[in-house]
């Protein structure tokens, strides 16, 4: 049951990755576009769970947390840079 | 007790495949970026916390595994993603954005 269950839910996941891709080519704002980014890298989290459960390793829980900590930082970096124009900001520029 | 724990793994990754897709779905039909991010930022959240929920249960029975990094994972996601998506919208808002059409009351207006 679980087997059919996992694929089932890769099929799904992909989906939902495929509208997240269409939003990221349409959307109409720089700010839609990291909305989509960002929701596809949550996305992906779950879809490398999913597929370390079908090939039956433990080793990519790592990339879990990984991939995690990378999607916020990008987004974080994103919404600094959309809001401020630069990323670090230096003390003497001013 | 297998078969429980079959039944609860299949159920929290279908939730969460579910959530995953309404996200998406949001994200394609919802009119501006702060209502795309309200739909991305809350339910694609909840898809990977049952989705990682699912993974524990499914290593701790099945493999014997407790899995640490995974309970971190989850405490990691719920902690970030509405940080995330509030500074997105934040960003959206101070970069001068339009709102829906249809929309009826903006609270940040007349501050600054």
């Amino acid at each position: 049951m679980i087997d059919l269950v996992l694929k089932l839910t890769l099929v799904l996941l992909a989906i939902a990755m495929l509208g997240l891709v269409y939003r990221l080519v349409k959307g109409p704002t720089t700010p839609d576009r990291v909305v989509a980014l960002d929701a596809m890298g949550v996305n992906l989290v779950s879809i490398a769970a999913v597929l370390s459960m079908i090939l039956k390793t433990s080793n990519f829980l790592d990339i879990i947390l990984l991939i995690g900590i990378m999607a916020f930082l990008g987004t974080v970096a994103f919404a600094k840079f959309l809001e401020k124009g630069e990323i670090i900001e230096y003390d003497r520029d001013q | 007790m297998t078969v429980i724990s079959d039944v609860l793994i299949v159920l929290l990754l279908l939730a969460g495949a579910f959530f995953s897709l309404v996200a998406a779905f949001g994200v394609i039909r919802l009119p501006d970026v702060y209502t795309r991010n309200h739909a991305a930022s809350k339910s694609a959240t909840l898809g990977v916390m049952c989705i990682m929920l699912g993974t524990f249960v499914y290593f701790l029975v099945e493999h014997d595994l407790f899995s640490s990094r995974l309970l971190l994972g989850i405490a990691f996601f719920f902690i970030t993603a509405p940080v995330a998506g509030h500074l997105i919208s934040r960003a959206a808002y101070n970069s001068g954005v339009k709102m829906w059409d249809k929309s009826v009351r903006d609270d940040l207006k007349n501050k600054k």
